[in-house]
């Protein structure tokens, strides 16, 4: 009986290791294991035994029912495994197949730049104001001590809906400050930005209708250092910390002193290239402390407070931070330009 | 404003490179475009002696001339130019020279002869005749240089020999000796025969080209040497004999002079951006006076004498009325008897050059030089032709007639102010001279005017006339009444310097203001204050005194210099102080003060909503122009009698195409869609938060409404591909009860198919308009294909955006039954009145009742359609039992009959 134990237990695990796959492994299963398999029917024989003999040889029995429950078990989960790996083979793709598309639109990279400078004047308690783009000549020109005679209400520089020139397209941002002036109390913070239109013909750097933003502070103490500051800290925000500033004097009829910023060309540091005209600075914006007639004709007193103001064009700004090089491309529209954003 | 260097030097000396003084110049205040090196381009020219010229073997014209250069050794040059002569001052371009528009000179062969470098003419280096009068060429038709146009039929034999008549008086004569006068003129001794007898004589021409050998055509009755013209000869008939050449120098300079030197080239010009604040920097004088104060020098400015003397009496002669003299605040005149017309010195020239400005005579070159010098416009008229010797500055009468000096004439009105004699006008004041009394070659007798005219007055002028002059640019800014004296006085003695004429004893100057120099407080706690500064008192005190300010007794107090008229108060004074002391000396800080809450208002949130939600729904953002052209509204189907055509009409428009004020944003989009279409772009999405612009407020302003504005086309794209993007929009900023209207027979727009338009609403509110764009607009904007467009207005979406925000409802924690029903109805019904009776008709347990199929075709009878639907029913409380679902269901499909007529599939 031993003899017999032995036997099945090496002819099984041959058949079993030999085993091709899940089936033929079941088979070997009920061939050995079954109610009718080989061991069993050995088991049976159990109660020709004598009683010493028994339990030894039913311990032998069993160590061999084991060995080939194990053996069993384990070549079912390397069948498994290989059956895997083989079907997880048959299943390969080309990864290098494009994803499938997700449309997603693209923002204007002129409200890109806007929507830029924005976020960084909110950050510094600026409230950012809408207004009208027909415009009061009174508000656009004389309130901003632009006088009767001043060259850029002439008609030919300016668009005006009645012979009187009372109504016209506003020229520039500015009397959005008037605007402030006139419905908020102070201290002021304010940017307006928008639309703004002059007889210009189309051209690489011209278009009639263009975009401005207009900023403005009045408070007590507010000094041209404050507006250094101010515009030193926008600069290095839209084009990178360390980037050099330089402010030279100009005119113009709202502000007294007034000045000009200029950035440093960022492609030649300064030394003079085709991008700033050899200059080695790119101009940036306009800015200048409130004019005290302005601040008077606001009913605010220049002995006690004073504000300073400064105004930058949209489209040069975005042409310079995405290397645009003609304005006419943003009122294109084309989507091939649009979708580069 | 262009500056000469060299003329500032008389001024001011200031030694740095052109690149530190605009750098420093500009951020004083005026500010530099570029600057530029007249010469830049030209190296290693220099002057040259001819000391021989021989005949080129293998040429029939070209010379082979040994000239000195200054060198030890002569050089050889071969030139092909015929008006030089043994002993001329040249200029030489020598081996490895450069000339103006890079061109390059190097040493090479000429027809076999060695040529060292290049002889140059005037326009070689840059010039004209302009700048040198005298280097203007005659050339005399040489009968050895005769090419016939028809070699069958020549007009003159190849056999002429001496003496041969040519026509008339005319014969071929051969020149002997040519010897220069020295004064441009040159003697030539001629030979030839009269009937066998052997002929000479010398005659004197300005003729530059006939060298010893040359056979010209001489005129034995008016004893002159002929021209081209003279034989009425055409150019190719004589190549060589042309009217350009070698520029003969007549300068004092020797052989290996720099031609830089001689030619006045040597200068360096820096162009200015003058502020219109500062017409007083549109001068060399005021540069001087900025460039002074910005680099620390002194200046030495100069008062004209004149000795005067000239024949005659000034008043006697002269008498100025000014009966409008508002117009008119200072008017001064004298006047040059015995004039002597003639080019102005080269000195001279060379400086109005440099400043662009074109050299014409001695006295329109001496008003222009004044202008440039002290910035004061001045005018030169002809004194004959001021009938009656009375100068009247007044209104033009309406429709009085004047031909200025550019030929041109206008019609005047009263807001013109014109000079003008007793009879009528010679000039338009401040803009520009009549014709009628301009300079020419015999005037004798010269008025110089030197006055001030109202500013706005003379701007609107020229701006009516269209005829914006130097004069007039100058003007229009307000000039300083204090400068027209010594303006005049400064003509005057250029006059007797130039030995140009005779100046007469006197002045007449008509003020009708009277000079009140302003008089400021110079508070220096108060400028630190303005500029975060602080710059000591007695900083400010030198600042200002650079710039011409001037103290008075009264401590502390300032006298603002007659020419800053722009300077009124204390933030001037501040700006002054400022530009001296340096803009980029002044610290930077941070605004102090009371904290202000910046940051977005609910509008400006919503707008970046919209535009996020937009773009993620896969749509572009464009920006358009708010102005349009009218005829927009034909091409979107508006009919004529639309009231929304009704717009801001621009009265000046740059053009028809954007001369109104758009009432909707679908042109602009559908122009975008169309260009977009034409680049054959696929797929296109576009949307646009854009205003309209709309008449009828009471003060006269435009209601300014945004729309926001979808556009779209491409493969497969349809009305629900929009809807779609619509609802994500509608429903991204919670707006309630969305519904959408298009049932046939609704009110429809013209701009919009018919049958695929619809109306969106938000309860009872509607928010926008949507459909495929018709046929016809589509194809008006050259579109074939289909273009679908929604607009939504901003406030209507602003207000239904205001409500609650969300709140949280529990996740269903009973499970749910679906049934699919598929029911049959008439084409005419639509899926939304489909819907409205399942809801309806249900009890209560429905939840969801989502389309999924629409179907046409086999098995449903013609006219009818299977529409089928997904429902969901669910109660709160409790598992659903099948036959509680059934009932709904069953009440659903009897609504759905009963309301519809839609039976079950």
């Amino acid at each position: 009986m031993k003899e017999q134990l032995a036997k099945i237990e090496r002819e099984a695990l041959e058949a079993i290791t030999g085993a091709g796959d899940p089936a033929a492994l079941d088979e070997l299963r009920v061939k050995y294991l079954g109610k009718k398999g080989e061991l069993t029917a050995v088991l049976k024989q159990m109660g020709k035994l004598s009683a010493e003999e028994r339990p030894a040889m039913g311990a032998l029995a069993n160590e061999v029912r084991s060995v080939l429950e194990e053996t069993i078990e384990l070549t079912a989960r390397k069948l498994a495994a290989a059956a895997l790996e083989e079907r997880l083979k048959a299943e390969a793709i080309d990864v290098t197949v494009p994803g499938k598309a997700v449309k997603q639109g693209h923002k204007h990279p002129m409200y890109s730049a806007l929507d830029e400078i924005k976020d960084i004047f909110v950050g510094m308690g600026f409230t950012v104001l809408d207004g009208p783009e027909v415009e009061l000549a009174e508000l656009n020109f004389d309130r901003l001590n632009a006088g009767e005679g001043h060259p850029s209400r002439d008609w030919s520089d300016t668009f005006y809906f009645d012979e009187g020139s009372r109504v016209m397209l506003r020229s520039q941002t500015s009397p959005m400050q008037v605007r402030a002036m006139d419905s908020m109390p102070l201290p002021i913070r304010i940017i307006a930005p928008g639309r703004v239109y002059r007889k210009d013909e189309v051209d690489a750097t011209h278009s009639p209708m263009f975009h401005q933003v207009e900023g403005m502070v009045i408070d007590k103490n507010v000094t041209m250092a404050d507006l250094k500051g101010t515009l030193n800290l926008l600069a290095e925000e839209l084009f990178g910390k360390g980037t050099v500033t330089r402010f030279r004097p100009h005119h113009f009829p709202f502000t007294e002193p007034s000045c000009e910023m200029d950035v440093q060309c960022h492609k030649c540091g300064g030394a003079g290239c085709p991008t700033c005209k050899g200059e080695g600075w790119i101009e940036l914006l306009g800015a200048g402390m409130i004019h005290p007639n302005v601040l008077r004709m606001a009913n605010i007193d220049p002995e006690e407070w004073s504000g300073c103001a400064f105004g930058m064009g949209l489209e040069r700004t975005a042409m310079r931070r995405f290397k645009i090089a003609d304005l006419r491309l943003i009122f294109e529209n084309d989507v091939r330009f649009l979708e580069q954003f | 404003m262009n500056l000469s260097r060299k003329w500032l030097n008389e001024f001011v000396e200031i030694d740095v490179g052109d690149r530190e003084f605009a750098e420093a110049m500009t951020l004083s205040g005026s500010k530099v475009e570029l600057t530029h090196d007249m010469g830049e381009e030209i190296s290693n020219v220099v002057v040259g002696r001819i000391l021989s010229m021989e005949r080129h073997e293998n040429s029939d014209h070209m010379w082979v001339c040994q000239l000195d250069v200054g060198q030890s050794e002569p050089v050889q040059i071969v030139t092909g130019a015929w008006n030089i002569h043994v002993g001329d001052l040249v200029p030489v371009a020598l081996h490895k020279s450069t000339l103006p528009g890079g061109k390059k000179i190097e040493k090479g062969k000429l027809r076999g002869v060695l040529s060292n470098g290049m002889l140059c003419s005037l326009k070689e280096l840059g010039l004209d005749e302009r700048d040198f009068p005298y280097g203007v060429i005659t050339a005399a038709a040489l009968l050895n240089d005769y090419h016939p146009i028809d070699p069958e039929k020549p007009s003159i034999p190849e056999e002429i020999e001496l003496g041969h008549k040519i026509f008339g008086p005319v014969v071929a004569a051969g020149a002997g000796e040519v010897k220069s006068l020295g004064d441009g003129r040159w003697s030539v001794a001629l030979v030839w025969a009269e009937n066998g007898t052997p002929m000479g004589t010398t005659v004197e021409t300005e003729c530059q080209n006939i060298h010893s050998m040359d056979l010209v055509a001489f005129n034995t009755k008016t004893r002159t040497i002929c021209t081209l013209a003279d034989l009425h000869a055409e150019q190719r008939e004589f190549p060589h004999c042309i009217p350009d050449g070698i520029f003969v120098l007549q300068e004092d300079c020797k052989p290996g002079d720099d031609i830089k030197k001689v030619t006045g080239l040597d200068d360096h010009v820096v162009e200015f951006e003058i502020t219109p604040n500062r017409p007083d920097c549109l001068s060399v004088i005021g540069l001087a006076r900025e460039a002074a104060a910005t680099f620390d020098k002194p200046c030495r400015f100069h008062t004209p004498e004149v000795k005067g003397g000239g024949e005659g009496v000034l008043p006697e002669l002269l008498d100025v009325e000014t009966p409008d003299p508002e117009l008119c605040p200072r008017y001064t005149a004298r006047m040059v008897r015995n004039v002597k017309i003639g080019p102005s010195p080269k000195w001279m020239r060379e400086r109005l050059r440099a400043m662009g400005v074109r050299p014409i005579n001695n006295i329109v070159d001496i008003t222009n030089y004044v202008m440039l010098e002290y910035g004061q416009p001045m005018h030169a008229f002809d004194y004959r032709y001021v009938n009656g010797g009375k100068i009247i500055v007044r209104r033009a009468a309406e429709g009085e007639k004047l031909t200025t000096l550019d030929g041109k004439e206008h019609t005047l009105t009263a807001n013109h102010l014109v000079i003008a004699d007793e009879g009528r006008a010679v000039g338009l004041a401040g803009i520009m001279g009549g014709l009628n009394s301009e300079i020419v070659a015999d005037t004798a007798d010269v008025v110089f005017e030197s006055a001030c005219f109202d500013g706005t007055c003379i701007r609107k002028g020229a701006l009516s006339l269209g005829m914006r002059t130097e004069a007039s640019a100058k003007f229009e800014k307000g000039l300083d009444p204090m400068n027209t004296l010594p303006a005049v006085n400064r003509a005057c003695e250029l006059v007797e310097l130039l030995g140009a004429g005779q100046v007469l004893d006197g002045v007449i100057d008509i003020l009708n203001y009277v000079p009140q120099p302003t008089r400021l407080k110079v508070e220096p706690d108060k400028i630190n204050a303005l500029l975060g500064t602080d710059v000591p008192e007695n900083v400010m005190y030198t600042i200002l005194q650079k710039v011409g300010f001037t103290t008075t007794k009264e401590r502390g107090v300032m006298e603002v210099p007659s020419w800053r008229s722009d300077v009124k108060e204390m933030a001037d004074l501040a700006e002054e102080v400022a530009r001296f002391f340096g803009y980029n000396n002044i610290p930077t800080t941070l605004m102090r003060g009371q904290t202000t809450l910046g940051g977005y208002s609910p509008k400006q949130r919503l707008e970046q909503k919209l535009g996020a939600v937009c773009r993620s729904c896969g749509y572009d953002e464009i920006i358009t122009y708010s102005f349009i052209s009218p005829t927009w509204y034909d091409k979107i189907g508006w009919p004529q009698d639309d009231p929304r055509r009704k717009s801001f009409k621009i009265l000046n428009p740059l053009g028809e195409d954007t001369s109104i004020m758009r009432t909707t944003t679908l042109p602009s989009m559908l122009d975008i869609l169309a260009r977009n279409y034409n680049y054959r772009n696929k797929d296109v999405r576009l949307y646009e938060l854009g205003r309209i612009y709309l008449p009828g407020r009471e003060d006269g302003l435009a209601g300014e409404a945004k729309v926001l504005t979808l556009g779209a086309y491409g493969e497969g794209f349809d009305f629900y591909d929009l809807k779609g993007t619509v609802e994500a929009i509608l429903k991204d900023i919670r707006a309630e009860d969305i519904h959408f209207d298009g049932s046939l027979g609704a009110p429809s727009d013209a701009s919009y198919h018919p049958g695929r338009f619809a109306t969106i609403w938000c309860g009872a509110n509607q928010v926008g308009v949507m459909g495929q764009i018709h046929p016809n607009v589509a194809k008006n904007f050259g579109v074939d294909g289909e273009l679908y467009c929604a607009e939504l207005s901003f406030d209507s979406l602003y207000y239904h955006a205001m409500g609650a925000g969300p709140e949280y409802v529990p996740l269903p924690r009973f499970p749910s039954v679906t049934r699919d029903i598929a029911v049959v109805c008439d084409e005419a019904i639509t899926v939304g009145a489909l819907e409205k009776a399942i809801r309806k008709g249900a009890k209560g347990l429905l939840k969801e009742a989502a389309l999924f199929d629409i179907y046409r075709g086999k098995g449903i009878d013609e006219g009818k359609k299977s529409v089928a639907f997904n429902l969901v029913l669910r109660a709160d409380d409790r598992s659903l039992t099948s036959e509680e679902a059934d009932e709904d269901v069953k009440s659903i499909l009897e609504t759905l009959e009963k309301d519809c007529g839609a039976r079950l599939r």
